[in-house]
């Protein structure tokens, strides 16, 4: 299962964790299951309109950026982080 | 200097001409502003000259009026854009936000502000033109600073912003209905900070404050447009990315993507500043309006007032460490000034702030506050000079108080593969500690500092690098010669490095290759020239061509050997049979036999790198400062820098360089300054004060290369990593000198004494 770092300003809906463990083989999935676990998630990272990350996020999966595709693929033991696209002032 | 490791390559790592260098030194190169068009027109901004205002109402008759006029608009002629967030490159930009800072709409937002345009026979014309437009405006009380617009009775530059709690810019967040001029707030929290703080022995608290500097390129923005009659759009001019901005003008004009082409000129530098569009979309209404094309260009002052510098910042800084060094606990607040509309580096600034360092509990909450002053852009390595100022001062003064030397006490806190950033992400191959080990092993850091009033200091800095997608296509040319197509504008030299990365896939000299940059329908998408991307992310998609190529080619020789393509290979510019070892051809001589064989052959690719490798800089510089005016002169400065693999060294240490002199001008110098009404006061380069070749002693690069593992020539940005130290290590020098913590930026003659003057003040009183 993959180990999702929980963005600091949404840790109320996780529990206070830092991180949680979560099943997945996409980002699609990995963050459905996430927010069925701990609900709030999926409004907060998912454009429903365009069916993809919203503008504005970066998914980072074992360090590496994979952009806003909710069918990029999640290891079984890869780290998933959702990150502000941050690089900014523009 | 390189250290550490050198691949066995030919062509990278030499040190050829660049393939643009005749046209450049020689005055032929072709910039935005020597395009032109049979019957083009001149255009002209208006511009506000309130920080902030209610626009009340618009007369353009006269205007209209005057003969050799051919348009005149205003925010009513361009389209009501959409309020959504589009990214953007390297992050996310709201469209409405784009449009309404191309020309005002309702309220003007900055001094600068554009409220109206004209297009003329000339560019007289269109200056008298533009002094005949009547504006109304309700004049309001502008905030200029972050911490004042936070405040609860402030002037609300957007009346219907409200804050919204757990906020990144992205999240519908919870809105809080309260109006506010804070646009967004994040936070990044690593490990326990309150613990870590109980566990430090000791702790410095400061804080420190930035003003607005801009990114200083000598070509000021400038576009020539054609609206045709069949609708399509054409546009000429100076950018950081024809791609981007053709999305951006889609998007503000409500106009198909396809319908609009843009042909980069040469650029006279960017820095960041040249990402998002200005005269643009104004020249290309105007172009609609008049059925003619229609050039534009601003003059310096509109560059200072119109374009997008970097934020002012209000920051408070603590950190501690344990009695033996270890740095235990970091916390930040960030205060970044967006400018008119939201969207500053704070976030940028935030990841990057302690990144340096392995520190295993960290809190940064970061805000992004709308101000009555232009929209803030990117420059080089947004956002992460400032926040690094602050840390990198603090860092300083910990190792001061701990009686350890400061470059030890980077070296024993260095943050090494595997270890986490203040978001979390687990560091990947980079080269920090290198870089600060290449230092120590300097003659300057080992030097006597030969004088009184003289001091060293030492300032290290991060920045993560972008990916952002590529394409490019390579043609085989009967002589031997390679055609490589791409679509990134080129600032620092980027066609060069891309031809020798072409060079060394091919096995060819890089005068070989013929490196031309194409417009938007010539070629594949590409990102922008920014984010320290473009050798990155075209390597790749060179790669990818060449490998194309190659096979097509070795399918060529099999054909002439009459033999199968399996039992051909190739290296190091040699087509060779695995079968029969007399059986060889060289890239020239296969590629002189390519009509006979099956015809011409041409491959394109897209890419999309992952991986980019971030970067990593540790910077020592020796001042002597004047205790009697405060003059800081900079005697020595030496600068080591992972870049992974240098593909042309020179351009790489001209990177490492120009990003230390424009740090070192944001350091001492450069600052807007604005009076109470929010009017910039110094808005030419005669007020403007940066640092020139008379203000600077050499800077000696080191180029520490630590390959980026995830590229196929071990490239990672070069480009604006440069710019992070200085701010601090100058900093640090001046209180090694003078015994001074400066904390506000600039730091000017008026303030160093001052500072000093308050120190003897002091300690006279204490004694």
């Amino acid at each position: 299962m993959a180990t999702v770092w929980i963005p600091s300003p949404y840790r109320d809906l996780a529990g206070g964790a830092e991180t949680v463990v979560v099943p997945g083989a996409t980002v699609r999935q990995v963050t459905r299951n996430l927010d069925e676990a701990y609900p709030g998630f999926w409004e907060r990272l998912v454009d429903p309109e365009r069916d993809r990350i919203r503008a504005g996020v970066t998914v980072v999966v074992n360090g590496i950026s994979v952009g806003y595709a909710l069918h990029e693929p999640v290891g079984e033991n890869d780290e998933v982080h959702y990150l502000p696209a941050i690089a900014g002032g523009v | 200097m390189t250290t550490v490791e050198e691949r066995n390559y030919k062509v990278i790592g030499t040190r050829p001409i660049r393939h643009d260098g005749a046209d450049k030194v020689t005055g032929r190169a072709i910039y935005g502003i020597d395009y032109h068009m049979t019957g083009e027109l001149w255009g002209k901004i208006l511009r506000s000259p309130h920080a902030h205002a209610n626009i009340v109402r618009i007369d353009t008759s006269k205007a209209e009026a005057l003969p050799g006029v051919r348009a005149v608009i205003t925010g009513r002629d361009l389209p009501v854009a959409a309020d959504m967030e589009l990214d953007d490159g390297e992050t996310s930009i709201n469209t409405a936000h784009l449009s309404n800072n191309v020309m005002a709409h309702r309220k003007a937002l900055y001094r600068g502000h554009a409220v109206a345009a004209v297009a003329a026979d000339n560019q007289h014309i269109a200056e008298d033109a533009v002094a005949l437009i009547e504006v109304e405006y309700e004049v309001l009380p502008p905030v200029l600073v972050g911490r004042d617009a936070m405040k609860a009775d402030s002037p609300l530059v957007h009346p219907e912003q409200t804050t919204k709690t757990m906020s990144y810019r992205f999240d519908p967040g919870t809105d809080t209905g309260q109006k506010s001029n804070v646009a967004g707030r994040t936070e990044m929290r690593l490990g326990d900070v309150e613990a870590g703080f109980k566990q430090a022995d000791v702790i410095v608290e400061r804080e420190f404050f930035t003003n607005w500097v801009h990114q200083g390129y000598i070509e000021a923005q400038n576009a020539t447009v054609l609206w045709n009659n069949d609708d399509s759009i054409q546009v000429w001019n100076s950018s950081q990315g024809t791609f981007n901005q053709r999305q951006l003008m889609a998007e503000i004009l409500k106009h198909p993507v396809s319908k609009i082409r843009i042909t980069p000129q040469e650029i006279g530098g960017g820095f960041g500043g040249k990402i998002p569009v200005y005269l643009e979309v104004p020249a290309a209404v105007l172009s609609k309006k008049s059925g003619r094309p229609v050039k534009m260009m601003m003059n310096r002052s509109e560059v200072f007032e119109g374009t997008g510098p970097a934020s002012g910042s209000q920051m408070v800084c603590k950190m501690g460490a344990t009695k033996d060094g270890k740095i235990v606990a970091a916390y930040a607040e960030l205060v970044f000034e967006a400018g008119a509309f939201p969207g500053s580096a704070v976030g940028a600034g935030a990841q990057g702030m302690f990144t340096t360092y392995n520190i295993e509990n960290i809190l940064i909450e970061a805000y992004d506050v709308v101000v009555n002053k232009p929209k803030s852009a990117a420059y080089r390595s947004p956002g992460t000079p400032q926040t690094c100022f602050a840390a990198e001062s603090v860092v300083d003064e910990l190792a001061y108080k701990l009686g350890i030397d400061p470059l030890e006490f980077r070296i024993k806190n260095a943050a090494k593969e595997g270890d986490r950033r203040a978001d979390g992400v687990a560091h990947p191959v980079m080269g920090n500690l290198e870089c600060m080990e290449a230092l120590k092993a300097t003659d300057h850091y080992k030097s006597d500092l030969g004088g009184p009033n003289r001091g060293r200091g030492v300032a290290s800095g991060y920045w993560g690098n972008a990916g952002m997608p590529a394409s490019c296509a390579v043609s085989i040319n009967p002589n031997g010669t390679v055609s490589l197509a791409e679509g990134s504008p080129d600032i620092g030299g980027s066609r060069v490095s891309l031809a020798m990365m072409t060079a060394e896939a091919f096995g060819i000299p890089a005068e070989d290759v013929v490196p031309i940059i194409k417009d938007t329908d010539s070629i594949g998408y590409n990102g922008l020239t920014a984010g320290s991307s473009t050798t990155l992310r075209n390597g790749v998609a060179i790669a990818q061509v060449a490998k194309q190529a190659i096979d097509l080619m070795k399918a060529r020789a099999a054909r002439l050997w009459e033999t199968e393509v399996d039992n051909v290979d190739f290296a190091d510019g040699i087509f060779f049979s695995k079968a029969e070892s007399e059986l060889k051809l060289t890239f020239k001589e296969l590629a002189a036999k390519l009509m006979e064989t099956g015809g011409p052959i041409s491959t394109a690719a897209s890419v999309a790198p992952r991986g980019a490798g971030p970067s990593f800089s540790t910077h020592i510089v020796d001042v002597e400062v004047d205790p009697e005016t405060g003059k800081v002169d900079i005697l020595k400065y030496t600068a080591a820098q992972d870049v992974g693999v240098a593909i042309h060294p020179s351009y790489v240490e001209g990177q490492v360089q120009g990003g230390a002199a424009q740090g070192i001008g944001w350091a001492l110098n450069e600052e807007y300054f604005y009076d109470d009404s929010g009017r910039m006061v110094n808005s030419s380069y005669l007020d403007y004060r940066m640092p020139t070749s008379l203000d600077l002693p050499d800077i000696d690069a080191i180029l520490v290369q630590v390959p980026n593992p995830d590229h196929p020539f071990g490239v990672r940005g070069v480009a604006e990593i440069s710019i992070v130290p200085p701010l601090g290590a100058v900093a640090n020098a001046i209180h090694a000198a003078v015994g001074v913590r400066m904390q506000d930026l600039p730091m000017a003659p008026h303030k160093i004494v001052k500072a000093i003057q308050e120190k003897d003040a002091s300690s006279n009183g204490a004694g």
